[in-house]
């Protein structure tokens, strides 16, 4: 394990072995079990720039994910995708590159709907930044897209860039029996759901409100259902689940047993799943397949030549 | 070259091959009509397959392309290469599917970006991302250039909207990346591909996600003494915790020509004017219009106007979606800038445009997104008067360069295209350059889809002159 301290001993990290991954907290152990030499990017850690007025902070990729949240909470903003296993110590180079979101996605979209700009190192050792520290940028190709979810395969991150949102002045949770109608109909209405997820058993539907506290309340009333605790997105969040996949709302009814999240665009359990992807645990890192296309080789060809990272089949 | 025609009439019935001038005039330049080239042909294919032959036929004769849309790019994203092809996708238009309940729609790439909230409309859905140009401009282009408008302070620009790509690279490959789920598993191929200005390949179907309309809006127009006062208007709206859909200011010039063009009226006295648009459940909006009222109250406004209704409401985007045509209206030529600089810079950055206009002796008008710090200078001038386009062109460069040392960017978006393709290596080393250039390769190793663009050091095309699209003279269209 080598444990760089700074953006350009982390680039010396990358170049000091022919087979190298990053790893942050380890928290999904799965996602970085490759045969290589480990990164850890802990010490890489802090704020590096926060500026209320703009929206937008950057960050090194070792920085807990929980020491973000809490800057931002003092200044009455948030990333409104919900950062998943805070309390376990996600780091945030490790959200960007597992690419998970928590039920928060349902209504501003997910990591990818929030990164902005990406440093890191690619596969020749360079130090890049690509993408912008401004909320809104078109110049270049969108690569901090990219590295969402990208496993770490193609480039370690050294810091990330996001946009924020202020923070709602408060939210109201309420719990009803789950049905696809329903949940369709809440979707698109003019509430403006927070958050809309499935409790495993596919019984149990929780339905978010975010904004004053005097509109939820008439806003509840005429939605109904029962008034339920908010903790519960807390423990939604922090579950280590085994495995993920995307799914829609046709496909509900064969994710019963897991929890659904996003209005039911992801389903996280702890059975394998028929295709998806594995979070912990020794299966396979893809559960029934995923899409390949030649242009996945020439991309990792192209941050990578010398295949320093293990691929997404390692 | 006989041959590559000779092989795409083999694919292409007459009336969908064009090779003779007259029908081809009508493709050399985009919406930044300083740049004119006349292709070799274009096609106009009706089906994806059609699409997909052109492409691996150009890839085996190494012929470049370019797809086009509508062709209102103002960056010359969709300038022909002379010795190439141009791609019309326009018969590309059918929406493929609408899907209430899982709330997204497949179209096309011909599929121009207001159709598809007209046809989700009857569900209550519409499509967020508004440019200026949607009544014409096309999803395949939006996708190219990552494209955005008025309302994409909360809900972002197309890359936001995008669930799904299927598209044929560069190397005649096939893909389909994402589909009909929010989430996905993997790099997300579909984020890489948004804004690649047509250098990767042409996006074929589009998967794209549709929201509820809100219910409510409370739009509000607050006419200033100075475009500072303004500005901080904005900045007091951002740090009270309200997230407003929208927050555009208009100068004094762009009112003027408002006023000019479709008789907008603003309060008599007003160096600017600021727009804030709230939207949701009626409940909030009431609440946070109250909270909104207050602020501005406090900002020393000259007058506020509350649209009352939702046809006072629609006055008031009238006026701003038509200031940048309107101002066009009052010079012979203009450029239209599009940079970001930091929200809290914006006071700064509009004074030192303002400086540089007296030092060129150029007039600008300055219609922008204040909300995202997107600014959109534009520089009038008088292309028959000795060395004036020279200067305009100066003054654009310097309002980039200025954009790039606030920590900012060189297009919110409008893209690189061919106009902003020497300013890449401001904002981004060689080593970054050279990244993007070995994707590039990766999509499209013979570099024939949208050669010249983007990148720095291709062959500069010839200028002829710069204004108002064809389009908006004829005034199909309006610019923001
Ligand atoms: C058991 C488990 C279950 C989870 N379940 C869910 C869930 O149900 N829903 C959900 O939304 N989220 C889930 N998460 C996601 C979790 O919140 C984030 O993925 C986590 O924050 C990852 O951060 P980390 O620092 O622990 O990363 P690690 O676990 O250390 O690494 C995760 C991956 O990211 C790569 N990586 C880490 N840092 C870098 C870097 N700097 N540069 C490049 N690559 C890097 C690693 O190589 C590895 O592939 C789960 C995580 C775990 C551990
Ligand atoms: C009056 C006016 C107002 C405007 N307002 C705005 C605004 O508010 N916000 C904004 O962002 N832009 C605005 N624009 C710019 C322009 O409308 C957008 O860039 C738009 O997305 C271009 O769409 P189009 O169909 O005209 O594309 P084209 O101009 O035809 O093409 C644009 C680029 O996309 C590529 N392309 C087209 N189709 C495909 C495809 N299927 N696959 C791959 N590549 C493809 C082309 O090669 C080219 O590089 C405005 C332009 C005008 C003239």
């Amino acid at each position: 394990m080598i444990s760089p301290a700074t953006l350009t001993e982390l680039r010396d990290a990358v170049l000091s072995a022919p087979r190298v991954i990053a790893v942050g907290a380890e928290t999904k152990p799965r996602l970085s079990a490759a045969e290589t030499v480990k990164i850890s990017t802990r010490p890489l850690s802090g704020i590096t720039e926060y500026e209320p007025s703009e929206f937008t902070f950057s960050a090194l990729a070792g920085t807990p994910v929980r020491e973000i949240i809490a800057a931002l909470d003092e200044k009455g903003q948030y990333l409104p995708f919900d950062p998943m296993l805070v309390e376990a110590g996600s780091t945030i180079g490790g959200v960007v590159a597992s690419g998970l979101s928590g039920p928060g996605r349902f209504r501003y979209g997910g990591v990818r709907d929030f990164i902005l700009g990406v440093r890191f190192v690619d596969g020749l050792g360079r130090l890049l930044r690509l993408g912008g520290k401004v909320v809104k940028n078109a110049a270049g190709f969108d690569v901090p897209k990219f590295v969402v979810g990208s496993l770490g395969r193609f480039g370690v991150i050294g810091e990330v860039t996001f946009k924020v949102f202020p923070k709602p002045e408060s939210t109201f949770t309420l719990q009803m029996p789950f049905s696809s109608e329903k949940m369709a109909q809440l979707a698109n209405s003019r509430f403006e759901i927070d958050a809309l997820d499935v409790l495993p058993g596919g019984e149990t539907m929780l339905v978010r409100l975010a904004g004053p506290a005097k509109a939820l309340e008439v806003l509840a009333k005429e939605i109904g259902g029962e008034v339920t605790d908010s903790t519960v997105w807390r423990v939604i969040r922090e579950t280590p689940w085994s495995f993920k996949a995307d799914i829609t709302l046709d496909q509900i009814n064969d994710f019963k047993t897991a929890h659904v999240s996003c209005g039911g665009n992801v389903a996280f359990s702890n059975a394998p799943p028929p295709r998806g992807m594995t979070l912990r645990g020794d299966s396979p890192l893809w559960i029934g397949g995923r899409p390949r296309f030649a242009i996945e080789a020439a991309v990792k060809q192209a941050l990578d030549p010398q295949n320093r990272f293990p691929t997404l089949d390692d | 070259m006989s041959t590559a025609l000779d092989r795409l009439a083999a694919l292409l019935p007459p009336e969908r091959l064009l090779v003779r001038p007259v029908e081809l005039a009508a493709y050399e330049s985009d919406g930044l009509t300083a740049f004119r080239t006349r292709p070799l042909a274009v096609v106009v294919p009706e089906t994806t397959d059609e699409v997909i032959a052109i492409v691996r036929l150009c890839h085996e004769l190494k012929l470049p392309f370019v797809a086009r849309g509508s062709g209102t790019s103002l960056s010359g994203g969709s300038l022909p290469i002379a010795e190439g092809i141009v791609i019309a996708l326009n018969r590309l238009n059918r929406i493929l599917k609408l899907d209430p309940a899982q709330r997204i729609a497949v179209v096309e790439p011909g599929v121009v970006n207001t159709q598809v909230t007209l046809a989700a409309a009857p569900f209550g859905l519409h499509y967020a991302p508004d440019p200026s140009s949607q009544s014409i401009c096309t999803i395949g282009g939006n996708v190219a250039f990552n494209s955005g408008g008025a309302h994409c302070l909360k809900y972002g620009m197309t890359a936001n909207h995008i669930l799904g790509i299927k598209a044929v690279l560069g190397t005649g490959e096939v893909v389909e990346w994402g589909g009909g789920s929010r989430e996905r598993l993997g790099p997300d191929w579909c984020g890489l591909f948004t804004g690649n200005e047509g250098l990767f390949g042409i996006a074929l179907e589009i998967t794209l996600q549709l929201l509820p309309k809100a219910e409510c809006f409370h739009t509000v127009l607050a006419g200033y003494c100075t475009l500072e006062q303004a500005g901080d208007a904005v900045s007091a709206v951002i740090a009270s915790g309200l997230l407003p859909g929208a927050i555009e200011i208009m100068d004094a010039l762009a009112l003027e020509a408002a006023t000019a063009a479709v008789h907008a009226e603003y309060p008599p006295g007003c160096e600017a004017v600021l727009i804030v648009e709230l939207e949701g459940p009626h409940e909030v909006v009431a609440i946070e219009r109250e909270r909104l009222d207050a602020i501005l109250s406090a900002s020393s406004p000259v007058e506020m106007r509350p649209a009352r209704d939702a046809e006072e409401r629609l006055a008031i985007w009238k006026g701003r979606k038509s200031a940048f045509s309107a101002v066009g209206r009052l010079s012979p030529d203009f450029i239209v800038q599009d940079g970001v600089v930091p929200r809290r810079r914006l006071g700064e950055a509009l004074r030192r445009i303002a400086e540089m206009s007296q030092e060129t002796g150029l007039r600008v008008a300055n219609v922008f997104h204040a909300g995202d710090g997107n600014l959109h200078p534009l520089i009038l001038f008088d292309g028959r008067e000795e060395g004036a386009l020279h200067r305009a062109e100066d003054f654009a460069g310097r309002i980039l360069r200025m954009c790039i040392e606030m920590g900012g960017s060189i297009t919110g978006e409008h893209g690189i295209g061919v106009e902003k393709r020497d300013f890449l290596p401001d904002m981004f080393t060689a080593d970054e350059i050279d990244c993007m250039q070995r994707l590039r390769a990766a999509f499209n190793p013979l570099g024939i889809a949208n050669p010249g663009k983007m990148f720095p050091g291709s062959e500069a095309p010839s200028l002829s002159h710069v204004g108002l699209h064809p389009l908006e003279k004829a005034g199909v269209i309006s610019r923001e």
